[in-house]
């Protein structure tokens, strides 16, 4: 094992040196960065060129330049990386450094709301296959297949933004509007149960009626000036988490399971006034880690106490029922910052912003507002980027479940009398992850390289930014930088995808023969 | 809830009622018969064929078409993107101007008629024809879509067949120098090549796109040889005296053709976006030429007040990434041999049917 990966790792730093060698002599011929200073009229133009060159050695040709450069980066054994000097005079290092978290941020949430929608409604297409469901989602995953994003970005900061931020001057949702929502959500919760007519339309009923109801009360009570959860809510729906997680881990019937994590729901309105209270007192990053910490401790314990046998999928359920419902206390306080955060003077009862990645103008040092602010900036980058990537995988997981429930062990575990609920959650979805898993590793890795569109149509500055600077002008530095980043990162996923794939699927062996 | 019971599990005689089914229709046909009632039965894949060709159709012959100056087409369209019309103004909504003058309600529902107009899809903002610049565009978006869609599928093929075929330090060397171009992402390479080489011409940057856009193929196609290489009609062809070079062209590859086409389509709908979004951020085709990207990119700013500038160029885009979609959908259902028709509830009675009469007689 250890040699396979050292070996692989070898085969990895020869790609890398042989890619980075080609792009940095086709860089470098075709422009020359000294060719505005030399078109200028400037007195010390003559010395600006010379320092520019002593600084970017430019007098050393490309290829041989490129050993130095490559010199520089031998320097990340030693833990002290040179990725040489930009043109404006910065260190390389530094500009990424301070562009890396940006284009994660960025890139992170839709990510992992992709794969998460994509694959719940892949599998559920799959298990509907060929209904009218099926046929629906196909289409919608074909066009989002198709749009350009920066198209994309473009309708959805004129419909999305422009006209919320209009439709929060006067919150009323019109009755057209309520009425179209409802037959939407009826539809799509019916078709997603599917069965026989009588279920469907019952199903149909249920979720046009609790959409109707619950969009009406929100336009009519200010919910979208002042939104809020409160602590019957979060523990409505929290006990709601509890059956479903349970009902998806390990199914109903485990009384032992359900008992736990109904009892994590039930506690999390017991601990919603003192959250609050450290929300509202010690606002950081560290004390909510450190809540979800003592939180997920809890339910271990919780778990343990009501478990004599097979303890792990109950704490599993537990846990996971326990995460998600203090999950909700924090978009409960996001919400009640939503108020503030709008009547600030930079925010101005507009709230969804069009560009950039965060509010220049707004000077509060609040915590919450501060965050609710990256958040509000995050929505539309991730709404269109989560459109356009989870199409890949609803395509994806639908396939591979489909092919996963042809095999024969499906049928086995059918014959043997097991619930659909166990043939589905633990034969059939685990086969699907495994291809899956690796397709996410190698994937994020390519959203990073990707997301120069994305950051130019939504005026972020990252790592797009940088490569976009570095290209236009002939910023050698800058550019090699990005891309020894986004290269590394896409080779090495690469790599941890195969290791993933032989740990996840014990018939595959990586270095044995191989 | 999703996990109900329901009636997942065959019956045995179903099965094999719809296997007699699916056997009886393919009776008799060779492959590529097979493969082509398949895919026109794919009804979606139908239409996209049909409106990919006609959009190509529609917009190759709608401008004046010239080659070296010797051959000269005169297009349908009375504007070319040259033209400076005057602009229309006086009767656009909101006080903008050069609204377009397309209309497609008819006349019984209070429109004016399916009508062209002067200037269907508007005028830009020093009166050119917006008609004619799409048409320009998609002209453009095409062609480096089949350009990148033929080099990409060659280069893609002749090493994937290569390595798959010879196995050993052949495939060895050949996968590294995969991997090399792998590990550079497209929207990267494509950006350098692009802005370096995207005042060549449109057909340059194709050309180089297609030079880094064959490795996903590339691996296909390894796979695929790897496999039927070890097939008996391979001895077999072997064992008569073929050389390597028609074992691979006249035996392995036309086994392989169904993995070839899906993927090759697949390619060029990422071709056509990817050539787009270069555009769009300006690494692409540069003016003066003309993209549906870079037609984007320049009026994007104007979508509040003339939103036309900006439909048009995106439904072209759209419509044609659609389509081939769907068709590389057709045709991996249609190349699939373990893809089965979803068998109707009619026939299925039929064939039923059909046993007890038979079981009866007996």
């Amino acid at each position: 094992m250890v040699a396979f990966i050292l070996r692989r790792l070898g085969v990895l730093g020869v790609i890398l040196f042989g890619s980075s060698f080609i792009l940095y002599n086709l860089a470098a011929i075709s422009g020359d960065p000294l060719s505005d200073l030399k078109l200028s009229n400037d007195p010390n133009r003559d010395f600006l060129i010379a320092s520019l060159t002593r600084e970017l050695q430019l007098d050393v040709p490309p290829p041989a330049r490129y050993f130095l450069w490559l010199k520089g980066i031998f320097g990340i054994f030693v833990g002290n990386p040179d990725f040489g000097m930009s043109r404006d005079g910065s260190t390389v290092a530094h500009s990424l450094a301070l562009a890396i978290p940006v284009t994660i941020r960025l890139v992170l949430a839709a990510t992992i709301l992709a794969i998460v929608l994509g694959i719940s409604i892949g599998i559920v297409t799959a298990l509907r296959q060929y209904s009218r469901f099926d046929y629906s989602m196909t289409f919608v995953s074909f066009l989002m297949f198709s749009l350009p994003i920066f198209w994309v970005a473009v309708l959805l900061k004129e419909y999305l933004a422009i006209s919320f931020n209009n439709f929060l001057r006067e919150p009323n949702v019109p009755v057209l509007w309520i009425i179209s929502i409802a037959l939407f959500s009826g539809i799509f919760w019916a078709s997603i149960v599917g069965g026989s007519r009588r279920t469907f339309w019952i199903t149909f009923g249920a979720a046009a009626g609790i959409a109707a109801t619950l969009i009406t009360f929100f336009s009519l009570s200010g919910w979208f000036l002042n939104p809020s959860l409160g602590p019957i809510v979060i523990l409505g729906l929290s006990i709601g988490i509890a059956y479903g997680v349970t009902q998806l881990s390990v199914g109903l019937i485990n009384k032992a399971a359900l008992k736990a994590s109904l009892t994590m729901a039930g506690l999390s309105i017991v601990y919603y006034y003192p959250a609050n209270w450290v929300f509202d007192n010690h606002p950081s990053n560290l004390s909510v880690f450190l809540m979800a910490c003592v939180t997920i401790t809890i339910a271990v314990f919780v778990a343990r106490a009501f478990s004599k046998i097979d303890r792990g999928p109950i704490v599993r359920t537990a846990v996971i029922t326990a995460f998600l419902s203090a999950g909700l206390l924090i978009i409960d306080k996001y919400m009640q910052t939503w108020k503030p955060y709008m009547e600030t003077d930079a925010i101005n009862y507009r709230p969804v912003p069009t560009i950039g990645q965060r509010s220049d103008l707004l000077d509060s040092t609040d915590f919450w507002i501060t965050n609710l602010d990256t958040v509000t900036h995050l929505f539309l980058p991730t709404v269109a980027l989560t459109l356009i990537s989870f199409a890949g995988y609803i395509r994806y997981s639908r396939g591979t479940l489909l092919e996963v429930l042809n095999q024969d062990y499906i049928r086995t575990a059918r014959a043997k009398g097991l619930t659909e609920r166990t043939v589905i959650m633990r034969h059939a979805f685990r086969n699907t992850m495994i291809p899956l898993t690796t397709i996410m590793v190698v994937d994020f890795a390519g959203v990073i390289g990707g997301a120069l569109i994305t950051e130019s149509v939504f005026g972020w500055s990252g790592m797009g930014t940088l490569f976009r600077q570095g290209l236009l002008g002939y910023d050698l530095n800058l550019l090699m930088g990005v891309f020894f980043i986004t290269a590394s990162l896409s080779v090495i996923a690469n790599l941890i995808a195969d290791l993933l794939y032989s740990a996840l699927d014990p018939r595959i062996r990586v270095g044995g023969g191989a | 809830m999703i996990f109900k019971k329901k009636n997942s599990v065959d019956t045995s005689a179903s099965t094999s009622g719809e296997n007699a089914i699916a056997n009886k229709e393919v009776e008799g046909l060779s492959q590529s018969q097979i493969v082509r009632r398949r895919f026109f039965r794919h009804r979606a894949a139908v239409i996209s064929l049909g409106v990919i060709s006609f959009i190509t159709v529609f917009v190759f012959t709608a401008l004046d078409f010239r080659f070296l100056g010797i051959w000269h087409v005169n297009g349908w369209w009375k504007w070319s993107p040259q033209d400076i019309p005057d602009l229309r103004f006086g009767d656009c909504p909101n006080d903008t101007v050069g609204c377009p003058t397309i209309s497609l309600r008819p006349k019984f529902m209070g429109g004016s008629g399916f009508g062209f107009g002067d200037h269907p899809f508007g005028q830009d903002d020093i009166g050119r024809d917006f008609f004619a610049l799409v048409m320009k565009g998609t002209q453009r978006s095409l062609s480096v879509m089949i350009v990148i869609g033929t080099i990409g599928a060659s280069i893609g093929t002749v090493v994937g067949a290569i390595s798959g075929f010879y196995r050993g330090k052949v495939d060895a060397i050949l996968m590294r120098f995969t991997d090399f171009i792998i590990t550079i992402p497209a929207i990267i390479i494509g950006s350098v090549v692009g802005y370096h080489f995207g005042n060549l011409g449109a057909m340059f940057l194709a050309f180089y796109l297609g030079l880094f856009a064959w490795t996903g193929l590339s691996r296909l196609v390894r796979g695929e040889f790897l496999t039927l290489r070890e097939r008996e009609f391979v001895d077999a062809a072997r064992v008569a005296g073929a050389s390597n070079r028609r074992i691979i062209f006249k035996h392995i590859l036309p086994n392989a053709v169904g993995v070839i086409i899906v993927s090759v389509t697949l390619l060029m709908s990422g071709a056509i976006l990817l050539e787009t979004a270069l555009s769009y951020i300006g690494f692409g085709v540069v003016e003066p030429d003309v993209s549906l990207g870079l037609l984007i990119n320049k009026y994007q700013d104007s979508f509040t007040t003339r939103p036309w500038l900006f439909w048009f160029p995106g439904l072209f885009i759209i419509s044609i990434a659609l389509s081939i979609n769907f068709i590389g959908d057709g045709l991996r259902d249609a190349f699939d041999p373990r893809q089965r028709r979803r068998i109707s509830k009619k026939e299925r009675q039929e064939s039923a049917t059909a046993r007890k009469l038979a079981q009866a007689n007996d």
